[in-house]
Order: structure tokens, then C-alpha cells, then sequence
């Protein structure tokens, strides 16, 4: 085994609401593998947002300790680290899709050359390229997600954070959305965390999908996905696919 | 991958169906200007309103080519085109005096929600005070204070506009989704570069909103402010005088209120045409 690229020990996180303390998360222990590819799966209110907004250093823990490649989250986060992409597709309407690619590249200094030549190749990669000059609001839902992922990708973040993308989305673009998902992948060298409310899109996507139960926030249990690569349509159809996500299901009730 | 494309990028319409949009973009607003010129004229005959209450409208614009003082002046529109002029030059002066008070207003009350908190309700009460009040306190009592007659006659109208824009600028700060602010985060991006990449972009359309109230607004506020400043020459003197020969001459102050209207009307395309070359956004 490698030394783990993400490890997480006795994590929790407590909220002050107006009804009282909340518990997102009580003990949570994880660690993650570089180049893997973890979902996050539990009903609403089991954490599992909190959870990658917390690795991402997007909101901090009540106690308990993460760290990425040896350093606290933060440290990551002023590395970039981190790639993110939202359910929303939060792209700016006053940029084209090409400048919407470019943003991040633009704050971290990045020669104007360079940005339009990485933007490109990433639009190419999520198959927009005849679409670099539109504005977000001329493209489907599904489009949209693609410049999206494209900006979160273009500078090469070693993690990416994925905050159920699909989740938005239609049953056959979702699908061809989790296709593409895992071509880009298998091309980037990125560990992902992909959290989802959806039992086919976890199974279909992951190394391992972590089951997670609410009140309090924890891990029910971590289901290894042992389908070969690289999934398609068919790894859909196989009984292996059926038996995981049954699997999952039933973790998913306790 | 083209199948899912909501709409061409490139939708390039002719010439045919482009003047047809020109018609009946512009055929509702003449159909009511006709409306209200057939009402003003029918009520005439119907309740028999005699020209010193309510004038012909053909008389209203026939008074433009009359000459003044007792026929000898220059012709009355080139009388109202130097006064709506001067009038206009105040207004815009007061529209950007109080368009950067109320940017830095809300830049402040963006920044701190507790000044923000105790400041607002001051703003909103500034416009509660009777306009006709305070024009004579503040235009003479900045005028005694040795300050230009430009800018005490312009401090009303940037009394008016600063309003809209702090309110109007504040909610476009703010209109920045939680999720555009994590990104900007995990970019590690500096409060400087949010400012100038995410939150004054985004607030541009709330920003221009707020400035077209104001346009209008603000020659309104010239006119009031024009009044107590003992100036000779504007729409606000004008409108006086015309007021004080209203029951022989009802004709001058209506073309005179005609003009003012003109003079916003101008400002406020000015102002929409300046929003449509900088806020790039969907076209509903």
C-alpha cells in the first residue's frame, strides 16, 4: 500500500443551530489512496457534503485532524490542491466558455498564451471545442457542467472535488456525463471525491464508495468496487454491477 | 455532442424580420403616446375646458417658434434648449456625485454588515425629508459656505442618486452565490481579486438597474436644486416663471414640463446604452 493521499482521523463537526447543536459528523476515519476514485453516498442530512467541504478546507472541524500529502487542508487549499465542481454549474455570465475555463489560471498568474492554450486543450477534452466563444447561458445543463469540470481540471489540481455534479441533470446526460467523467479521469492523474445521493451513479464511477447514515453523521460502511477497467455500458448490464449496488443499497438501511 | 445544444451561439437574423422587431418595439409607445393625445383632446371637447385650463396641444408646440419677450427675444426653443442644456449639465454633474457616494456607501456597508445595519436606516430616512425642505438649506447653506454655484445647484440631484445606488450597488455585492465565493477560495484567490472578478461584475446589472432610476432622478433633483440657487438660467427658473403666467399663458409651462421630460428621457438612454456596451448578459 502507498502512503495514503488524503488521511482522516476522529473528524467531527458540530454546528450551533437555533434548535441547538447539531452533530454533521462524529468520528469520521478515512484515508484515500492517490489516483482513486471515492463517492460519498448517504441520504440527506448523513454529512457526506460537509465531509468533502472539510477536506477541501471549505468550512473547518469541530475537532479531529485531515491532511492532505502531509499538510493540513489549508495548506493544500494555498497550494491548489483542489479542484472543485458544484451541482450548480456556477460558471460567470459575463464570460465566455473559453474565459470561464481561463478564470483560475488568470488568478494565479498565468501568462495569457499559456491560460488559452491549457483552456483549450481542457475544452477539448470535454468535447467543446466548437463552443470556446459562446456564453454559459447559450449551452444545455449538461454543457455547462462539462466548462465547468473543464475549469475545475485546468490547473491540474491533484484532487478534485466533485459536490453531486449530476445531481442536476437528466437520466441519459447523466449517464453520458459518467462516461466522459471516467475518460477524463483515466487522462489526469486526480483522486477524486465524488459525492452523490445516487446508488448506479456510485457504483458505476468508484474504487470504493464510502455508506454513510445521519444523526449523527458517520461511516456505515466502505463497499470496494472490484468491476474491471475501463467501465461502459456494459459493466452496466453485469451481475457483478447488480450484486455492488444491491450491496450498497442494503448498507444504506441500516 | 451538438445535440444537446440549447441554442445556436451564432444566430445571425436578417434584415426582414429584424425591421419587423424595430416596428413592434417601437409601434406600442406611439400607439400610447396617440392614445393620450386623442384622450387630452377629446376631454377637451367633452367637458368643455377652456384654453387657459388645458391648451391645445398643437398650441403647446406651436409655442416653441414663438419669439420672446413681447416678440422680440430669440425664438422659445432656442430659450428651452440652452436651459435644459444648463439644466442637464447640473443633473449629470449630480448623478456622478451621487452615483460614487452611493458605490462607496455600498462598498462600506458590503464589507460590514454592523455599519451596514446601523447606516441603512439613516439613508432611507434621507429620503423621506421633503426634497422642496432641505433644496433651499442645502443649495444656499453650501452656496454661503463658499462653495461653486455648480455644485451647490447639483447637490440635490446627488441627493437623489446616491440612494438607488447604495441600495441598488449593496444587493448586486451581495448577490454573489456562496458556491462562486468557494471556488474563488480554493483558487486562493486574493479579497482584491474577488472584488474584481466575481463581486463588481456581478453587481453591474444590479449597479445599472440603479442608475437608470437615478438618470431620471437626478434631473429631477437639478430642477429642485436649481430653484433656491437665485441662477437665472435652467429648466427650474423657467418653470417658475412660466408658473406665474399660467392662467394667461398655460402653453409655456406645459412645453416647459414637456422638455424636462425630454431631458430625462435623453439622460436615461444615455444610461442604457452605456449598460448595453459594458454588462455582457443573457438577453431575455
Amino acid at each position: 500500500m502507498t502512503e495514503p493521499l488524503i488521511a482522516i482521523d476522529g473528524l467531527n463537526k458540530i454546528y450551533q443551530s437555533a434548535a441547538g447543536q447539531v452533530t454533521a459528523l462524529a468520528n469520521v476515519n478515512l484515508t484515500i489512496q492517490p489516483s482513486e476514485f471515492v463517492s460519498l453516498i448517504g441520504p440527506s442530512g448523513c454529512g457526506k457534503s460537509t465531509l468533502m467541504r472539510l477536506i477541501g478546507d471549505l468550512t473547518q472541524p469541530s475537532s479531529g485532524a485531515i491532511r492532505i500529502k502531509g499538510k493540513t487542508p489549508e495548506q493544500a487549499r494555498r497550494d491548489r490542491d483542489y479542484g472543485i465542481v458544484f451541482q450548480a454549474p456556477v460558471l460567470y455570465d459575463w464570460r465566455t466558455v473559453e474565459r470561464n475555463v481561463e478564470l483560475p489560471l488568470e488568478v494565479m498568474g498565468v501568462t495569457r498564451t499559456e491560460r488559452t492554450r491549457r483552456a483549450s486543450e481542457m475544452l477539448g477534452l470535454v468535447g467543446l471545442n466548437d463552443f470556446v466563444k459562446a456564453y454559459p447561458w447559450q449551452l444545455s445543463g449538461g454543457m455547462q457542467q462539462r466548462v465547468s469540470i473543464a475549469r475545475a481540471l485546468v490547473f491540474s489540481p491533484s484532487i478534485l472535488l466533485m459536490d453531486e455534479p449530476f445531481g442536476a441533470l437528466d437520466e441519459i446526460t447523466r449517464e453520458r456525463m459518467q462516461q466522459e467523467l471516467l475518460t477524463i479521469w483515466a487522462r489526469t492523474n486526480a483522486t477524486v471525491i465524488f459525492v452523490t445521493h445516487s446508488i448506479p451513479e456510485a457504483v458505476f464511477l468508484s474504487d470504493r464508495v464510502v455508506v454513510m447514515s445521519p444523526r449523527p453523521g458517520r461511516i456505515e460502511a466502505i463497499v470496494s468496487v472490484n468491476l474491471p477497467r475501463p467501465r461502459d455500458i456494459t459493466t452496466r448490464e453485469m451481475p457483478r454491477f447488480f450484486e455492488l449496488a444491491t450491496e450498497v443499497r442494503e448498507r444504506l438501511r441500516h | 455532442m451538438s445535440d444537446d445544444l440549447a441554442l445556436p451561439p451564432n444566430t445571425v437574423a436578417t434584415g426582414g424580420p429584424n425591421r419587423l422587431r424595430a416596428y413592434r418595439r417601437w409601434l406600442p409607445s406611439l400607439a400610447i403616446i396617440a392614445t393620450l393625445a386623442a384622450i387630452w383632446e377629446l376631454s377637451k371637447i367633452v367637458f368643455a375646458i377652456p384654453d387657459t385650463k388645458l391648451p391645445h396641444l398643437i398650441s403647446i408646440f406651436t409655442e416653441f417658434g414663438e419669439r420672446t419677450q413681447g416678440g422680440n427675444g430669440p425664438l422659445w426653443i432656442e430659450l428651452m434648449v440652452k436651459n435644459a442644456g444648463a439644466t442637464f449639465t447640473v443633473a449629470v454633474l449630480g448623478f456622478v456625485i451621487g452615483g460614487v457616494l452611493g458605490c462607496l456607501l455600498a462598498l462600506v456597508f458590503a464589507r460590514s454588515e454592523l455599519l451596514a445595519r446601523g447606516c441603512l436606516p439613516y439613508v432611507v430616512g434621507s429620503q423621506l425629508v421633503p426634497l422642496l425642505a432641505i433644496a433651499p438649506m442645502i443649495v444656499i447653506g453650501i452656496g454661503r459656505a463658499g462653495a461653486p454655484d455648480w455644485l451647490a445647484k447639483s447637490l440635490i440631484a446627488a441627493y437623489l442618486t446616491f440612494f438607488p445606488v447604495t441600495v441598488g450597488m449593496l444587493r448586486g455585492l451581495r448577490s454573489v452565490p456562496a458556491d462562486a465565493l468557494a471556488l474563488m477560495r480554493s483558487y486562493a484567490a486574493t479579497p482584491w481579486q474577488v472584488f474584481w472578478k466575481l463581486r463588481l461584475p456581478a453587481a453591474l446589472p444590479f449597479l445599472f438597474t440603479a442608475l437608470k432610476i437615478a438618470s431620471t432622478a437626478s434631473v429631477i433633483g437639478a430642477i429642485v436644486g436649481e430653484l433656491p440657487s437665485g441662477s437665472p438660467i435652467g429648466i427650474g427658473p423657467v418653470i417658475v416663471n412660466a408658473a406665474q403666467y399660467y392662467s394667461s399663458r398655460p402653453q409655456n409651462l406645459w412645453a416647459a414640463v414637456f422638455v424636462s421630460c425630454l431631458v430625462g428621457l435623453f439622460f436615461y438612454a444615455l444610461v442604457s446604452l452605456t449598460e448595453r456596451l459594458i454588462v455582457r448578459r443573457r438577453v431575455s
